[in-house]
């Protein structure tokens, strides 16, 4: 880890946003993570993304569970509010939270023991509930705080660093989201900040449950020759299918894509998400080719990335629900906690 | 853009921008990380080896490092670089044992010096341990020059200044001091092997207007007022002065004025304040004293009335700008009056040489200044080298400290019989690596982000009543601790290892300053703006790496870089490192045994 302190003072021509932040301001702590881990370019681009969003950081809310992917909300936006789980369970947070007030902008970090291992059933059920929030899981494949065991997404086949092969099949938490009901679903690769920026401002503004998984190598036990989560493996057997780009409405620009490979999608906030295509064959609106599509890149090897699947118009589990619009700590006393009357009138419709 | 090439020695040495500034090249945050780790005696030996008169240089240098500082880029101040040097010399221990052997048996060749100021005493120490016969000639009755006869004590105290000078001349120069030089022939007839002439630029300019035969002896010329305060010829001066010039001289003579019994002293300058060439600070401690200084006032008349000066007249004029360069015109407002019973005049100095007679072989150019290599300093008579004011006209002291390295060799190349210019040893740079353990580094990494600390001064009433009391009292050794706390040791570079790199990133996302930069390749002016942050500082540099992996390369701009070693921390394969630059700036001592 790094004992030296980031200093305070920045680039004199740091950029601001529309309200007057720079990047720096959506900082936290110096990371206390391996040198050269994934995990921290992935906060950086948190950092960067929420940055480029104008949105104030205190308006955000961080929740994680345990793991070296989960300690990484403390790296960055030091000014949002946040809930270090337990491991495998900050889906319930998540959901408990996201009830409670909708107005926050709910930021999930997870890993892949976090989300694939002890918490599978978590992550089923928070994509089923269609809880509004950005999910990344910070995926290396590895057991990193445990000294480097195979995860359940490390590839068949892929070796330890001591050139012991992993026997099982990996959980693809891509095809298990898309086939859950997310209708956000993104892939991206920590070591492409100009990829996966745009995709983490868009999930944040997405309404509904958006997923991305970040492959993002572990420097110490899953960066040798033989993995498939190594730097080098990855950037070689990549293969971007959808480039997302956010247009925000202050600089909305015209840009000229040819007939039939853009997809425009005007986000709630005015803002709008621009799908160009990079592969003809392939279908981000719709569930099962996209499905079919990564499963079958899987077989050969390759890691498809880009947004992988989106649903407009997505439903959140508020809409579901009928529940109040108010955050609770907005109601007043009257409407959280009604009197014994109103008890006996419900009571008595049921009757 | 092309990879970088570190090993060029210039590279990193303009990284290190205090150094690159400094005439001499002093290894600015070398000596900085001694005075903060309490070893003032090793901080005052690197300065005396570089630059000579530490703690001369301490109280008066013109600091070009100061305005190079990165602190000013980075914040707004820059380190007081010039101060803790001062703190160096102030507190240092016994400097024997540092100091260079004279060889008992000379080499037999002997060199003439002349004049005995900061050039030829430096020259002096440069030669002696090689065992060179020095004889250092010099009118003034002692050694120093200018620093002895134009800086008033209440800079640079005696005691300060002769400490320097007499360990120079102690270490065996036959110094034939009250020896008025009047003919370069006469000196060559002495057959000496070589000479060098740091005679300085001792001609203060005169102006020549209405009325100035008439009160001639109501108006002094600067220096020669200044020298004759310093050798207790003059001890007084009455009724009201006015200082004509915007130079440190015009300063030190204001003050000196002040101390002297003047009833009335001001400042009048021609140019605009903000162009005015004396430093800030002395422009700043001329005003504590509460000397005013008036600016766009050109000189037009001096009036006089039987045979004594009543005041004189000037016009006034506005700075306009043309053409990038600063015109003045007049404002058509009436003149000023300014009543005067003596005038000091400061403005400029000339490096006139009367007494060389010009048939001896030294050419003197249009300007009637001697012709100069500028590598080996040599003049167009194979045996006479020029350095300090009298080579090129008049600078600071710390460029007669880096002349003299510079003609110390050639003379040393000269006398052996090698040639001056085409024989000097080249620079070079050694880079060593600062790290000690995986998360440790021989230097306090740390970014200091205080704001420059103040000098303190002595009580105003106490140093306007006697001449030779210090204004300024130094930093103590608390606050000269905290001011090399500020800085930010920019010899301590970031080494990039190409093949070592596996592009994670780290280093982007930590760097403080958005220096580093992954992009691909393009020529420079598309490069400098293509990065994290644009690096808009055209003289600063940019590092760029050789093709990575991903067909991109690394661009890291040096501006701003605050050494802070983060980029070295977070990497995971040592691709970054933190490598502290030694600048091998060639001197005379590296031939001696």
């Amino acid at each position: 880890m790094t004992f030296v302190p980031k200093p305070k003072a920045r680039h004199p021509l740091l950029k601001t946003n529309e309200i007057g932040l720079t990047r720096r301001d959506y900082e936290a702590i110096v990371s206390t993570l391996c040198a050269g881990c994934g995990h921290d370019s992935v906060s950086a681009a948190v950092i960067q993304a929420c940055h480029e969003l104008s949105i104030p950081p205190h308006q955000f809310a961080k929740v994680s569970g345990i793991g070296c992917s989960s300690k990484t909300p403390s790296y960055f936006l030091g000014n949002a509010h946040g809930f270090n789980s337990v491991h495998g369970r900050m889906p319930s947070i998540a959901t408990g939270a996201y009830l409670a007030n909708k107005e926050l902008k709910y930021i999930g970090i997870s890993g892949d023991g976090d989300s694939a291992s002890i918490g599978l059933g978590q992550f089923a059920h928070i994509i089923r509930r269609k809880v509004d929030m950005c999910y990344i899981v910070d995926n290396n494949g590895t057991y990193g705080l445990t000294k480097g065991q195979f995860s359940a997404t490390n590839d068949r086949g892929s070796t330890s660093k001591r050139g012991v092969p992993n026997l099982y099949a990996p959980i693809d938490l891509v095809s298990l989201a898309i086939q859950l009901g997310a209708s956000f679903v993104a892939r991206s690769f920590s070591g492409d900040k100009q990829q996966l920026i745009p995709l983490i401002k868009a999930a944040v503004l997405h309404k509904g449950f958006a997923f991305i998984d970040v492959i993002s190598p572990c420097v110490m036990f899953n960066n040798h020759e033989g993995s498939t989560k190594s730097y080098s493996h990855v950037r070689n057997h990549t293969e971007p299918v959808v480039d997302a780009n956010l247009i925000m409405p202050r600089d909305e620009i015209a840009v000229e894509y040819e007939e039939g490979t853009t997809i425009s999608v005007s986000m709630h906030d005015g803002s709008k998400l621009q799908l160009r295509k990079l592969s003809d064959s392939y279908e981000p609106d719709d569930r099962v080719s996209a499905l079919t599509y990564v499963q079958q890149a899987q077989e050969e090897g390759e890691i498809v990335t880009g947004l992988l699947f989106l649903e407009e118009d997505a439903v959140d589990c508020h809409d579901i629900l009928g529940t109040s619009d108010t955050p609770f700590n907005g109601l007043e006393q009257e409407s959280l906690c009604p009197r014994a009357e109103k008890l006996e009138q419900i009571n008595e419709s049921l009757r | 853009m092309q990879p970088t090439d570190i090993h060029n020695p210039n590279y990193f040495h303009k990284v290190v921008d205090c150094q690159w500034a400094c005439p001499a090249h002093t290894p600015v945050p070398e000596y900085i990380r001694l005075i903060a780790q309490e070893r003032y005696t090793e901080a005052y030996m690197i300065n005396w080896e570089s630059n000579v008169f530490p703690g001369i240089l301490g109280r008066t240098c013109d600091r070009p490092c100061e305005p190079a500082c990165r602190r000013v880029r980075t914040e707004e101040k820059p380190v007081a670089i010039c101060r803790l040097k001062r703190v160096a010399a102030d507190h240092k221990g016994d400097i024997t044992r540092y100091l260079p052997k004279v060889p008992k048996k000379k080499n037999g060749k002997r060199i003439a010096l002349l004049g005995a100021g900061p050039a030829s005493l430096a020259v002096a120490r440069d030669l002696l341990p090689l065992g060179y016969t020095i004889d250092m000639f010099d009118r003034d009755p002692g050694g120093g020059g200018m620093m002895r006869s134009q800086i008033p004590a209440f800079r640079l105290p005696k005691d300060v200044l002769e400490e320097e000078v007499d360990l120079i001349v102690n270490m065996g120069v036959n110094a034939r001091y009250n020896y008025e030089i009047t003919s370069m022939k006469e000196m060559l007839d002495m057959d000496y092997d070589a000479y060098f002439v740091g005679t300085g630029a001792p001609r203060g300019r005169d102006l020549d207007l209405p009325g100035r035969k008439e009160v001639s002896k109501h108006i002094s010329i600067g220096i020669d007022w200044l020298s004759n305060v310093a050798f207790g010829h003059t001890t007084s001066i009455s009724g009201r002065v006015i200082v004509m010039g915007g130079g440190n001289t015009a300063m030190d003579c204001c003050r000196t004025s002040n101390r002297l019994g003047a009833e009335s002293v001001t400042v009048v300058v021609r140019s605009a304040f903000d162009v005015m060439k004396a430093s800030d600070w002395e422009k700043e401690d001329a005003m504590a004293e509460g000397i005013p200084i008036l600016n766009n006032r050109p000189p037009k008349e001096f009036v006089h009335e039987n045979g004594k000066l009543k005041g004189v007249v000037f016009g006034r004029v506005k700075p306009v700008e043309a053409d990038g360069r600063l015109k003045y015109v007049p404002t058509g407002e009436a003149d000023v009056y300014i009543e005067a019973n003596h005038i000091l005049m400061a403005i400029g100095q000339e490096n006139h040489c009367p007494w060389i007679e010009r048939d001896l072989g030294i050419e003197f150019d249009k300007w009637d200044c001697p012709v100069i290599d500028e590598d080996s300093l040599q003049s167009t008579h194979e045996k006479i080298f020029f350095g300090g004011d009298s080579a090129f006209g008049p600078e600071n002291i710390i460029w007669a400290s880096a002349h003299a390295h510079k003609a110390a060799i050639s003379i040393h190349l000269f006398c052996q019989g090698k040639d001056p210019k085409h024989d000097r040893p080249p620079e070079a740079v050694n880079l060593i690596s600062q790290k000690m353990g995986l998360h440790e580094w021989s230097y306090d990494a740390e970014h200091d982000p205080s704001q420059r600390h103040i000098v303190p001064h002595a009580d105003l009433k106490r140093s306007l009543d006697n001449i030779k009391v210090e204004v300024e009292l130094g930093f103590d050794e608390d606050l000269g601790f905290k001011e090399a706390q500020r800085c930010l040791n920019c010899d301590v570079q970031t080494v990039f290892t190409e093949k070592l790199c596996i592009e994670c990133d780290a280093c982007v996302d930590i760097c403080p300053m958005d220096c580093i930069t992954f992009t691909p390749n393009a020529p420079e002016a598309e490069l400098r703006t293509a990065l994290t942050a644009p690096a808009e500082t055209l003289e600063q540099d940019l590092y760029v790496s050789d093709t990575l992996p991903t067909s991109r390369v690394m661009v890291k701009d040096e501006d701003l870089c605050l050494h802070c070693g983060l980029c070295a921390e977070r990497c995971p394969t040592n691709a970054w490192d933190m490598q502290k630059s030694i600048i091998h700036i060639p001197q005379l001592s590296s031939y001696a045994e």
